[in-house]
């Protein structure tokens, strides 16, 4: 694959200095902020950087975090894993950021995670993912596979039937969530009648889709990553495939739904922890301010939801800690009641995994792309670290535990 | 029953990847195959052709016209690029690949900034129609017969056109056709803007069944360089039997183990064509020929 790298890094240091509330000496705590603003994801994370500019500037207008103004360092990563790291040693070396906010896929946060575990500084990864990073450095708000198939699976297998097929993309998110799909599928009583892994950048589907029609699936399971394979849903549709699909990431991060033509996301059914259009007073609120500031804004997806939600997190952590060292704030998150009222539901830092809870919308897209909410749960947890045996708050393993490959028991 | 099903169903998936190989290739196997410049730009055209015949068609053109205008206006772009950039390197091979990935990356971050992360497609037409238990695409198959169309109407006009004729001279012997009278900075340009109205054409084509943004050019990248590279420099003794082979090989291996397995077989091919036959088939047959 030819990948645009190299030169055109754009290095932006956004001070976000609201008037001139702050005392002279008030040393501005820094915040670096590395996303895809170009490339294949740039899509679904464009939105995360405007998220967390916002926040930010929401924060300096009320006087900063702790009397402190809040300075944003952000580089673009360009969708190359090579950049994260790059920048990754940059943001913590040179510019000595306080804490980083950084990621989308899960092959870039595994790239850049040893070097934040190398210099000991502290990563929010805003963003859904596979689940089972057990790392201290590492604060994720995304939901994780525990949150989002265990709720949709079992619902979508008592309204369509047993038989399911997964397409999902070939790196670690991919091959991970499949298997949480695999488990959860045969504890609910439905089997697997397929299962294919699509390279990334692949956008034809012509074979794909006859090989599901083959199989004779009740419905498809559709982990697919990047603008590219989104391909597949227009060609699923235009053969008429014509079944019931589920996602832990498809609409919510790339609003597949407002850029096909309906029908082609018909009974799309996803379980997000944050869309645009959740009709709850925050949420309306939230979207108002956010086209305010951006108001060419295509779509205001989770992961933006996400990364706002992840600012105002590390505010309370810092102000409780009265520190932005790693340790005075692990000590806040260990007293397990560290929560923010997120756009789409209250989060919760779990101490064991730093996880957090969501309130999770099950959003079902109807023949004519709009969404509904059949289904909705509070405060779920993200269990399934903590139950397996990562604890935080004794051990820092700094790994990545699947199902297949759970945490060592303790001896 | 089952049986013609099965080789009907297997066609179409060949008809399907070999559409693709071809659209994909053929305005690479003028720039690159014919011209020598190595287009790394090449997908950039064919977004461009892709975004162009989209919003023609949301402004209310009929679908073939707009498909048209993505391929003219991807020419004009290609004619633009050839007068500003790519004429002081036809003889510097390498050099067009940094400037032409230079374009791309401008392309791509500009179309980035100024149009936004995507754009909304207009839908692929002309339904789906069922065979045996499966249902197919009807537009694919349109874009299987394009595809042989497109082929015809390039043997048509590279064999019995001025225009063709005075291009096929201009690249063979550049100094001899201009001591005949042949204006070959204008021959170079047309035949630069028709490689670049092909991949704009392929744009316009595919622009139906697929997602929108300023990336999608990437995707056919690979396709269309395994397809010239195979193929050699000829269009017709190269890239057509190139696309045919790739076409059963990813149709059969996909098939049998999935997206990957397809992907793998073309870029295995590439590695074995490149190491017996190191100027394409086309070159095999021309050497033999002569």
């Amino acid at each position: 694959m030819l990948k645009r790298s190299k030169s055109a890094v754009s290095a932006l240091g956004l001070l976000l200095l609201a008037g001139t509330a702050f005392a002279q000496d008030a040393e501005p705590i820094r915040l670096g902020v590395l996303e895809d603003q170009s490339g294949d994801f740039a899509l679904a994370t464009i939105g995360k950087v405007h998220a967390i500019r916002l926040a930010a500037e929401e924060i300096n207008a009320a006087g900063g975090i702790d009397g402190r103004p809040l300075e944003l360092v952000e580089y673009d990563t360009q969708s190359d894993n090579t950049r994260y790291q790059e920048f990754m040693r940059r943001v913590l070396q040179r510019d000595k950021v306080d804490a980083v906010f950084a990621g989308f896929s899960s092959a870039s946060r595994e790239a850049y995670r040893p070097i934040v575990n190398q210099f000991d500084g502290l990563a929010f990864y805003n963003n859904q993912y596979e689940g089972g990073v057990c790392d201290a450095n590492m604060i994720v708000t995304g939901a994780v596979p525990e949150q989002q198939f265990s709720t949709l699976l079992p619902y979508m297998i008592e309204k369509y039937g047993p038989n399911v097929y997964t397409i999902a993309a070939d790196y670690n998110f991919g091959q991970i969530s499949a298997e949480w799909v695999r488990n959860i599928v045969a504890e609910n009583g439905g089997s697997m009648v397929g299962e294919e892994f699509i390279p990334l950048g692949v956008s034809q589907f012509s074979q794909t889709i006859q090989n599901i029609q083959g199989a004779k699936p009740d419905f498809v399971v559709t982990l697919l990553v990047g603008t590219a394979q989104s391909s597949y849903y227009e060609q699923a549709g235009a053969a008429n495939l014509n079944l019931p699909m589920a996602s832990s990431v498809n609409v919510g991060q790339g609003y597949e739904h407002r850029r096909f033509t309906p029908p082609s996301l018909k009974d799309m059914y996803a379980t997000v922890n944050y869309v645009e259009e959740i009709d709850s007073p925050a949420s309306k609120a939230f979207v108002e301010k956010f086209r305010a500031k951006f108001p060419d804004e295509p779509y205001i997806n989770q992961e933006a939801s996400n990364s706002y939600a992840a600012v105002y997190l590390y505010k309370q952590l810092v102000e409780r800690a009265k520190s932005t060292g790693l340790g005075d704030i692990r000590k806040v998150i260990a007293a397990g009641d560290v929560c923010v009222d997120a756009p789409g539901g209250q989060m919760c830092i779990d101490p064991k995994s730093q996880h957090v809870s969501h309130t999770i919308h099950l959003a079902h897209v109807t023949g004519d792309h709009s969404i509904e909410f059949p289904a909705k749960w509070d405060a779920i947890k993200p269990y399934w670290l903590g139950e397996a045996g990562c604890d935080l708050t004794e051990s820092d393993p700094s790994a990545q535990y699947t199902p297949s490959n759970p945490p060592p028991a303790k001896g | 029953m089952d049986v013609f099903n099965l080789i009907f169903s297997f066609l179409y998936q060949f008809g399907d990847a070999f559409a693709f190989l071809v659209l994909s290739a053929c305005g690479l196997a003028v720039i690159f195959g014919m011209m020598g410049v190595i287009n790394l730009a090449h997908g950039e055209f064919i977004m461009c052709g892709a975004y162009v015949s989209t919003s023609a068609a949301q402004a209310g053109l009929p679908l073939a016209l707009a498909i048209v205008a993505g391929a003219v206006a991807a020419g004009i772009a290609g004619m633009v690029v050839e007068l500003l950039v790519i004429r002081p390197l036809y003889q510097r091979p390498l050099d067009t690949i940094v400037a032409t990935w230079g374009i791309s990356m401008i392309v791509t971050q500009g179309t980035l900034i100024v149009l936004g992360p995507s754009m909304q497609g207009v839908g692929t037409p002309f339904g789906s129609f069922a065979m045996g238990g499966y249902s197919y695409s009807a537009y694919r198959v349109l874009l299987m017969a394009a595809a042989v169309g497109t082929l015809g109407l390039l043997w048509l006009m590279f064999t019995r056109t001025r225009f063709g004729l005075l291009s096929r001279a201009t690249i063979q012997v550049p100094h001899v056709a201009e001591a005949m009278g042949v204006n070959t900075n204008l021959i170079y340009s047309l035949t630069f803007g028709l490689g670049a109205a092909l991949a704009g054409l392929a744009g316009g084509l595919y622009a139906p069944t697929m997602t929108l943004v300023p990336t999608m050019g990437a995707s056919f990248m690979v396709e269309a360089f395994v397809t010239v590279v195979v193929g050699g420099a000829d269009i017709f003794l190269g890239t057509a039997p190139a696309a045919v082979v790739l076409g059963v090989i990813k149709a059969a291996l996909t098939g049998w183990q999935g997206q990957l397995a397809g992907q793998i077989g073309l870029l295995i091919a590439v590695i074995v064509v490149i190491r017996i036959l190191p100027r394409g088939i086309s070159g095999k047959i021309l050497k033999e020929r002569a």
